[in-house]
């Protein structure tokens, strides 16, 4: 059971890690929308841009993670959700292709107007997306995803009471989390107008979000009273105390201009949802099919754990020194000349050997490969075969350039 | 135990709209195998550029450099999405074949996640550090960028090969049991040889296209020392490339006749089969026959099988049913094996010249030659994938699932098609439009008052 469950919470941390990272992405695209048009909108606009420019990536692909393990390691529920939610999803999809190729097309815009629009394709994708998203989860939270392929209601399955309310209250969140990591952005380098508006900002996302889901508590107690039952007992209880608790001192440490502490507890606050959401469902995935039922056979899930725990080794470290320098403000700094430390111009050591030593080896690996049937053959003769484009790349390279060196 | 499974995983869906929702799904996969191309062998030349400035001391290196990289993070930012699109797509079209054979293919995309997950952290690190780490650290900050692009490659081929060539599991009534990932991704003797002709390919493609960009500028008079290095580094990786891509060709084209018969025969358009068999260029296939087409006697039997009279196998050894469309392979595979040939002229051209004269081609009909072969490198790209994908049908993982028992039972195929092809082709303007933009940023050269040596 351990290890059936096991991919099942790297999947939700998954989930939880979007909505926290990528959460603050969409929340910035929200608060470019509200910015009015005028300079200091334009300030709200382009320090949103700079913010996330260089994160956003790595904050996107843990929808990737999560749908990749997810998909490895409980196949069945994956095809049902994916088959039944297929409407909802494309639309979370249309959204993060467009905001995806905003942030490309951003680089090659020179005017305000072509900023604009381009901003404004931002913040509507950066809206549609975690509505669809949250959507997506109410149908999966009030059972309306049946086991099998597009066995549910195409459009009942997320046009309904509670995956409206996990919509909006997706947006909201986005924007609560944004405006902190914006205000926190903006101290940090000393922008203190910039520093007051997110603050304010993030105090009203603060407390709408909060309505929000007061509200919402009654919205799902009157569309599906189980998920409401459940979610207000036993250890689900216990995940909302802490999410209502986490997102009230949140507030306080954005009042007091504590943002770093903020940035964190809001973060408790918003994956305490996740936590909560998926206690209250536990063990039953799908209507009828339970996570013991749903896991993958013995050998994929130890390897998917092998790969998951593996990879996390390599890709923790990695993130850390990209929000290290991200948060340093190092991305932001002044820049520096790199020094000429070693000039020296460019030789071609033999290109002639070189040459002819590339040709030897295009042959030995066309024999190799196309004449000899042997494995071991094929093998050695690929490798000769990229030691040819490597050598011949040095022989020509080389030479071409050194020829073309600068006048010293 | 998994008691509870797809009801019939293997039923026909009730789809009208497979042909589309295959259409849909080639769309999308056309659309990023190019950036993908980018993905693997630009880090390399952006890296090898920026160490030459670095090893030289010559500024106009590391502009070159830098204004490669701002390139190459548009194009990776473009291959975030459309690469998210496919991973959509695995259910959003095909949850029959992903809910049932996800647990073995699976693990294949989650590594590739994470590669994908490290090449994300270091381009933004690479590219927003310009100028703001130390010239050591920002090379190695490159480094992940280029092996991931290798190791990307390699688990989405995997698990190609393994639809290609499926193997790690077992069937019973319809389940799928003893499954073993490993052996199943990696234990393919299927994976290698389209690996390496990908891996290949990404060197060939956006080698060719950056060197047209430069043709280009060259035919508009703009042929300084700046667009003559810009030239001839992604010029030598193509046209090297291309001529190793040649015999590895040839080398995937035996696996396939080996592993996948059918495909072979309707790659060659041949109806029965045959000893001795020849090689049919272009022509039309109709009535279980190629009409017009070229005969080569023998040459088939010679390349699929290395002897004279080797026998070949037909369409005709199995049911019409399970042959894929012949036209659209063979003619996918002839457009490949053309544009191959065509480039690999090219190819020998430009090292022909330098291997005698030491220095360019001067003719404008070689540069008019250069902004041509990018565009046509990709269409043969495309076409070898054509080969691959629509030569396994009506199989999704070969002589084991069809693609219409992998189809989604949704409605609305149609509209999404609709909406995505509308969405790309926004897409695609706006990156023409921004490359254009970037091409087109004056040629300063970054050259400040030199800095002391500071500590950050």
């Amino acid at each position: 059971m351990f290890l059936r469950s096991l991919p099942l919470v790297f999947v939700l941390a998954g989930v939880a890690l979007y909505t926290v990272l990528g959460g603050a992405d969409f929340g910035a695209g929200f608060w470019q929308l509200f910015a009015p048009r005028n300079e200091r909108g334009e300030q709200v606009r382009e320090f949103a841009h700079h913010s996330m420019g260089p994160v956003w990536e790595a904050n996107h692909v843990w929808l990737i993670f999560v749908l990749t393990v997810f998909w490895t390691c409980y196949p069945k529920a994956f095809g049902s959700i994916a088959s039944t939610l297929a409407v909802v999803l494309f639309i979370a999809l249309l959204g993060i292709i467009f905001r995806g190729a905003t942030y490309a097309f951003r680089a090659g815009a020179s005017t305000d107007r072509e900023l604009g629009r381009i901003d404004t394709i931002f913040s509507l994708s950066s809206i549609l997306t975690p509505f669809a998203l949250g959507a997506a989860v109410g149908g999966i939270a009030t059972n309306r995803v049946p086991v099998g392929n597009a066995a549910g209601h195409l459009f009942s399955s997320w046009l309904n009471p509670t995956s409206i309310f996990i919509g909006v209250l997706a947006v909201a969140s986005c924007a609560y989390l944004a405006a902190i990591y914006l205000a926190a952005d903006a101290a940090r380098e000393g922008h203190q107008a910039l520093e007051r508006d997110f603050r304010l900002r993030a105090l009203g996302a603060g407390v709408l979000a909060g309505a929000i889901a007061i509200a919402g508590i009654f919205v799902i107690n009157a569309d599906y009273h189980t998920l409401f039952h459940s979610l207000l007992s036993g250890r689900a209880l216990a995940a909302v105390i802490v999410s209502f608790v986490a997102g009230l001192v949140t507030l306080m440490l954005v009042y007091t201009r504590r943002y770093e502490p903020a940035r964190y507890c809001g973060a408790i606050a918003v994956a305490a949802i996740v936590a909560g959401w998926a206690l209250a469902r536990w063990p039953t995935i799908l209507p009828g099919l339970t996570v013991a039922q749903a896991a993958a056979g013995h050998d994929t899930l130890v390897w998917a754990v092998l790969c998951v725990l593996g990879g996390g080794v390599i890709l923790f470290p990695s993130l850390a020194f990209l929000f290290r320098l991200a948060l340093a403000g190092r991305f932001h700094a002044a820049e520096r000349n790199v020094p000429d430390e070693i000039a020296q111009p460019l030789r071609a050591s033999r290109p002639g050997l070189v040459a002819r030593l590339a040709v030897a080896l295009l042959i030995a690996g066309f024999g190799l490969l196309n004449i000899a049937n042997a494995q071991w053959a094929h093998a050695v003769g690929i490798v000769f075969l990229v030691c040819f484009v490597v050598l011949g790349f040095r022989a020509i390279v080389f030479s071409a350039l050194g020829e073309q060196a600068a006048p010293r | 135990m998994g008691g509870l499974s797809f009801a019939a995983a293997f039923a026909p869906v009730d789809q009208h709209y497979l042909l589309e929702a295959r259409q849909m799904q080639a769309l999308s996969f056309s659309v990023h195998i190019v950036l993908v191309c980018f993905g693997i062998s630009f880090p390399v030349m952006v890296l090898f550029v920026e160490w030459l400035g670095h090893r030289t001391g010559d500024r106009l290196y590391l502009t070159l450099a830098r204004r490669w990289s701002k390139i190459m993070a548009a194009l990776f930012a473009v291959g975030v999405i459309t690469g998210t699109v496919l991973s959509f797509e695995m259910g959003l079209l095909w949850p029959n074949f992903t809910g049932t054979f996800g647990s073995v293919f699976g693990l294949g995309f989650a590594i590739e996640g994470f590669s994908f997950f490290m090449e994300a952290i270091f381009i933004g690190i690479y590219v927003y550090g310009w100028g703001r780490l130390s010239a050591r650290v920002h090379m190695l900050s490159g480094i992940p960028i280029v092996l991931t692009g290798f190791t990307g490659s390699l688990m989405v081929i995997a698990v190609n090969a393994w639809m290609n060539h499926p193997g790690g599991f077992r069937l019973r009534g319809g389940h799928v049991t003893h499954v073993d990932p490993f052996k199943a991704l990696f234990g393919n003797t299927y994976l290698w040889h389209e690996l390496m002709h990908m891996y290949v390919a990404g060197y060939v493609v956006s080698g060719f296209i950056l060197a047209g960009c430069y043709a280009y500028a060259r035919l508009r008079g703009r042929w300084g020392r700046y667009e003559r290095i810009a030239l001839t580094i992604p010029l030598t990786v193509a046209t090297l490339a291309t001529i190793a891509q040649g015999p590895i060709g040839d080398w995937a084209a035996r696996d396939v006749a080996s592993t996948q018969p059918i495909k072979l025969a309707a790659m060659e358009g041949l109806y029965k089969t045959t000893k001795g068999a020849p090689e049919h260029l272009l022509g039309w296939y109709t009535g279980n026959h190629l009409k017009f087409a070229i005969a080569i006697p023998h040459v088939l039997s010679i390349l699929a099988d290395h002897s004279w009279n080797g026998t070949v196998q037909g369409l005709a050894s199995v049911p019409p049913s399970d042959r894929p469309p012949v036209n659209v392979v063979h003619w996918a595979f002839d457009i490949m094996v053309g544009i191959g040939t065509l480039l690999a002229l090219v190819a020998v051209v430009y090292l022909a010249i330098w291997v005698w004269r030491r220095r360019l081609p001067e003719s404008t009909w070689f540069y008019r030659a250069l902004i041509a072969a990018g565009p046509l490198a990709v269409v043969a790209l495309i076409s070898g994938w054509v080969v691959t994908e629509v030569g396994r049908q009506p199989w999704v993982v070969y002589g084991v699932m069809r693609t219409d028992q992998a189809v989604t039972g949704a409605h609305g195929i149609v509209v999404g098609y609709a909406a995505l092809a509308a969405a790309y082709v926004v897409v695609a303007c706006g990156l023409a439009w921004v490359l254009r933009r970037l091409a087109q940023a004056p040629l300063e050269e970054q050259v400040e008052p030199p800095a002391q040596l500071q500590v950050a």
